[in-house]
């Protein structure tokens, strides 16, 4: 077996370090070796954006990067999106629109959708599905993923984007401030 | 069994839109699907699969991949017991355990590129593909044939040495490709023709599609030292995926659990096994768990796309549209192994019409595809793409609104299918009336090269068997155990059923889908039954969950339980009244708990109609087909959660639409798929579809006590046809052929000019 590389990243805010072959995908070492399994391998070669991941701010087919190319890099996966025990706005709308059904997709659509809103706050629907062709999704037919990207966009708007709080706490208890998100 | 005061009835919970119970561990990435699944100890296995499409195996020798550094088990047919042919029921069809096994590890005989030979488990998915290159396997390739008219030709090459045409229950005396041929007739179809004004006859092609569900084929085997097996996979049916593996290892079921992960996505393709019985074998001759994930590419190659077909429809009629006769020939790929789905198409093809003179001769055909599985409506889309098309044409030509034509001759109550049910109360006008009336009929379509097409399109929906139980909570929550994996939100709309018997919330109920030890049998999740089938199983959960807390408040009060009423959750006797939450608190001190449950097996089917109706523009220099509007219209009887009711039918449709404009397996001329890769194989992204709008009919289901039908199939019914409806109107080109892309229409187009 090929010896393997040290790599050293930062993966959701945190400094993480970890030994990978030269073959292995950035999708193989988040899942198998980081256990961070929430980034899904759909086709393996880039075209159904499953196991989209931000690399630098920039989304990306985590299947099409090399374990040892994101060395020094600033990585964020869907498990770094919800805050603080709070879901993101993002996912927030996601939920509340039934934008997914077998789910298997979403945590792709979720990091092209985050790229997309940090890049573009107001998009169009063109502009959104044109961002998002590059995710498959067989079950809902796009039409209520496209409106809860409109409705995130809304909820990013109106709350500002560190503001993840939507909907009041049970009991009342005040919410908390957002941390920073990584980038 | 329902009473008709339920359709009056207002509902507290049923109607609602709550966050789905699953939701927050989707869109987190905590869900745990078959391939996030993985046990301490666990190994890595990979199939190696056919390079030809037809040929026989002369020698397999496996002994360099088992001496590779890092194998730990190498397994080939030889390692599973030899089975005699022996159907097994599967709930929505059946199999042959022979040709099962034959298809899980080929034995003597590779049928389509593909097809799996042997396995490795290795250290990791890398090493085994090392492995996998190390087995030598001599081939003698033998002629394929992938067109299903070829494969039934005298001189095609043969699949099957023993296989015979099975036909009115005779077996043919020579072997061929045709498995069974199937005859329906009603009235005097000759005759008719005979006197009939109008009298349009079609032939129609489509290719071989796949399901294309995102997550790709995967299961995790253990064969534990005491010999019993466990499973973890992502499967329509835990139960199913436990009675194919014990048949093909020759074990009780009671020797297997099969523990159904989240699943993504399956459509009618994650219901035959592939890699279960494999990673089982694996995993006993190694002692290890092992894992098995397929690439993208073996999901194309190697599990089921649903059949190309070949289908002649003619229809007869009188001047004022009235349809006289009907006749319809149908050819369906099989594919490796007899029992394709050309029995639903059979009986779908005229299913929306009363025509009272009619005949239907259904074929079906092994030939070098892989083993063809459900999709969706299993059978259906083929056959209304031919017979949908035929009553656009026949409207033209007759001079009636398709509309209108379809309303004169809408099958109702009553309408005998041509198979031999005869319809209950059933809501196929009231989607007509519903898409006259709509916003999008209304409304004119303006610009050039542009079309409205309409079709209409039926699934039977069924019902079979589901088991759930539930226990109350001393906080007034109740957690529900049913047997149906949730691949569209079914955990919500089968706990809304039980919240709205019991008179609590939705987000009372805690829904969870266990495995074949922790719940009764219960069949796939398939054929639109869960939300009908598993959902009446909460039904009849809560009324014993009911039943039971009326006799603890009895007990409490000293009263006779037959006193007790309940209505939204209250329980009340004599000015006496307490909260199913406040009654919940007191089962300890008054017999301890209270666990409800239930086992259905409705029969008959509920019969989902629906019309669609889809603006295109055709570009005509590329021909090019873009969707401008589009809106499905459904009777579900009853829409449990309305926003996963759209959902199914918004992504049917778009479905329907790969379908009918870009999806097809492309074969070589040995017989060798070309495009097995998402880039390839086109399917639709979130550029190529507008918005789809929806109508839901609720036309109520006497057989459910909420009027549920069911939702899922019957959207991918009548795309094909609206589109190639639609297309004709915009560009004066009928299209007969699936799917529509731009090569195929631009050459019928240029052919239709010159």
């Amino acid at each position: 077996m090929a010896k393997k590389i040290h790599v050293a990243t930062t993966i959701n805010g945190e400094p993480v370090e970890f030994l990978c072959e030269a073959r292995q995908s950035l999708l193989e070492v988040l899942r198998d070796t980081l256990n961070l399994t929430g980034a899904k391998e759909g086709c393996n070669n880039g075209n159904c954006g499953a196991c989209t991941v931000l690399l630098d701010g920039q989304p990306v087919d985590s299947c099409l990067v090399l374990g040892v190319e994101v060395e020094g890099a600033r990585i964020t996966t869907i498990e770094g999106i919800a805050q603080d025990a709070h879901l993101h706005p993002i996912q927030q709308c996601f939920l509340e629109d039934a934008a997914l059904q077998c789910g298997v997709c979403t945590p792709g659509f979720i990091m092209s959708t985050k790229a997309l809103l940090d890049r573009n706050a107001n998009p169009s629907e063109h502009e959104i599905r044109f961002q998002l062709s590059g995710n498959l999704c067989r079950c809902t037919g796009y039409d209520k993923i496209i409106r809860a990207v409109q409705d995130s966009a809304k909820a990013l708007a109106a709350g500002g984007r560190r503001t993840t709080e939507k909907t009041a706490r049970p009991n009342g208890s005040p919410a908390k401030q957002a941390q920073t998100q990584p980038r | 069994m329902a009473s008709s005061s339920f359709e009056k009835k207002k509902y507290k919970v049923i109607g609602t839109r709550p966050v789905r119970h699953d939701g927050a561990d989707k869109v987190t990435g905590r869900a745990i699907y078959g391939s996030d699944f993985r046990l301490t100890g666990t190994v890595h296995g990979k199939i190696l699969r056919s390079p030809h499409a037809h040929a026989r195996i002369k020698s397999i020798d496996t002994s360099a991949a088992e001496k590779h550094p890092g194998v730990l088990a190498v397994v080939t047919s030889g390692d599973f017991p030899n089975l005699k042919n022996k159907i097994a029921n599967l709930g929505e069809g059946s199999v042959n355990l022979a040709h099962l096994g034959a298809n899980v590890l080929a034995h003597g005989k590779v049928l389509y590129k593909g097809h799996a030979v042997a396995a490795v488990a290795a250290v990791n998915p890398h090493v085994a593909e090392e492995a996998l290159k190390l087995i030598q396997v001599q081939y003698e390739p033998l002629k394929p044939v992938v067109w299903v008219l070829d494969a039934m030709r005298d001189d095609a090459p043969l699949l099957h040495d023993d296989l015979r045409t099975s036909s009115m229950g005779k077996k043919g005396d020579k072997p061929s490709n045709i498995s069974a041929h199937i005859h329906f007739e009603t009235g005097k179809v000759d005759e008719a023709f005979a006197k009939a004004d109008v009298v349009i006859e079609r032939e129609f092609k489509t290719a071989s599609v796949h399901q294309g569900y995102i997550e790709p084929h995967v299961a995790t085997a253990l064969w534990n030292e005491d010999g019993h097996l466990t499973i973890w996979t992502s499967t329509q049916g835990a139960f199913t995926a436990r009675q194919q593996t014990a048949e093909l290892l020759q074990i009780p079921v009671s020797q297997v659990t099969v523990v159904p992960c989240e699943i993504g996505g399956g459509f009618g393709g994650k219901i035959a096994v592939y890699l279960e019985p494999v990673a089982a074998v694996l995993s006993r001759k190694c002692g290890r768990p092992v894992k098995m994930v397929m690439n993208r590419d073996e999901v194309f190659e190697g599990t089921g796309p649903t059949p190309g077909s070949f289908v002649r429809v003619k229809l007869g009629a009188t001047r004022s549209g009235q349809l006289v006769a009907g006749e319809a020939w149908l050819a369906y790929d099989a594919g490796a192994f007899p029992g394709g789905m050309i029995g639903p198409g059979c009986m779908c093809v005229f299913s929306c019409y009363e025509i009272p003179n009619a005949r239907v001769d259904g074929y079906d055909v092994v030939n070098n595809k892989p083993k063809t599985q459900a999709y969706r409506a299993p059978g259906a889309t083929q056959a209304a793409f031919a017979c949908e098309s035929v009553i656009d044409e026949l409207a033209e030509k007759l001079g009636i609104d398709p509309i209108e034509l379809r309303l004169k001759n809408a099958a109702k109550e009553g309408t005998r299918r041509v198979d031999g049910p005869v319809y209950p109360r059933i809501g196929f006008i009231e989607t007509l009336q519903a898409a006259q009336a709509s916003e999008h009929w209304k409304s004119p379509l303006v610009g050039p090269h542009r079309g409205r097409g309409i079709a209409s399109g039926y699934w039977f929906n069924i019902g079979l068997k589901s088991s759930a139980s539930a226990s109350v909570n001393p906080d007034g929550t109740v957690s529900l155990v049913e047997g149906s994996t949730d691949i569209g939100g079914t955990r919500t709309s089968v706990a809304m059923q039980l919240a709205e018997t019991l008179g609590i919330r939705a987000e009372d109920v805690r829904p969870q889908v266990a495995d074949t030890d922790g719940v009764g049998y219960t069949d796939v999740t398939g054929g639109s039954r869960v939300t009908f089938a598993t959902g009446l199983a909460a039904y009849e959960v809560g009324l014993d969950i009911q039943r039971q807390m009326a006799q603890r408040a009895a007990l409490l009060w000293e009263c006779d339980p037959a006193k007790v009423a309940c209505t939204d959750g209250v329980y009340k006797t004599n000015g006496k009244s307490i909260a199913f939450a406040e009654l919940a608190g007191k089962l300890g001190e008054t017999g301890g708990p209270v666990v409800g449950r239930a086992a259905v097996d409705p029969q008959g089917s509920s019969n989902g109609f629906g019309t669609h109706i889809v603006d295109v523009e055709v570009d005509p220099d590329t021909a090019k087909v873009t969707i401008l509007r589009y809106t499905a219209i459904q009777d579900v009887g009853k829409a449990i959660h309305p926003s996963y009711v759209e959902g199914q039918m918004q992504g049917g449709a778009v479905q329907g639409i790969g379908w009918a404009l870009n999806e097809e397996y492309v074969f070589d001329e040995q017989g060798r798929m070309q495009n097995p890769n998402y880039l390839d194989y086109r399917m639709p992204t979130a550029l190529d579809v507008p918005m789809i709008d929806t109508i839901i009919v609720e036309v109520f289901n006497p057989a459910h006590p909420y009027g549920v039908r069911g939702v899922g199939e019957t959207p991918i019914v009548a795309p094909p046809a609206a589109i190639a409806n639609a297309i004709y109107r915009a560009s004066g080109t009928r299209m007969r052929e699936l799917p529509m892309s731009p090569p195929r229409l631009w050459a019928a187009m240029t052919e239709k000019k010159s």
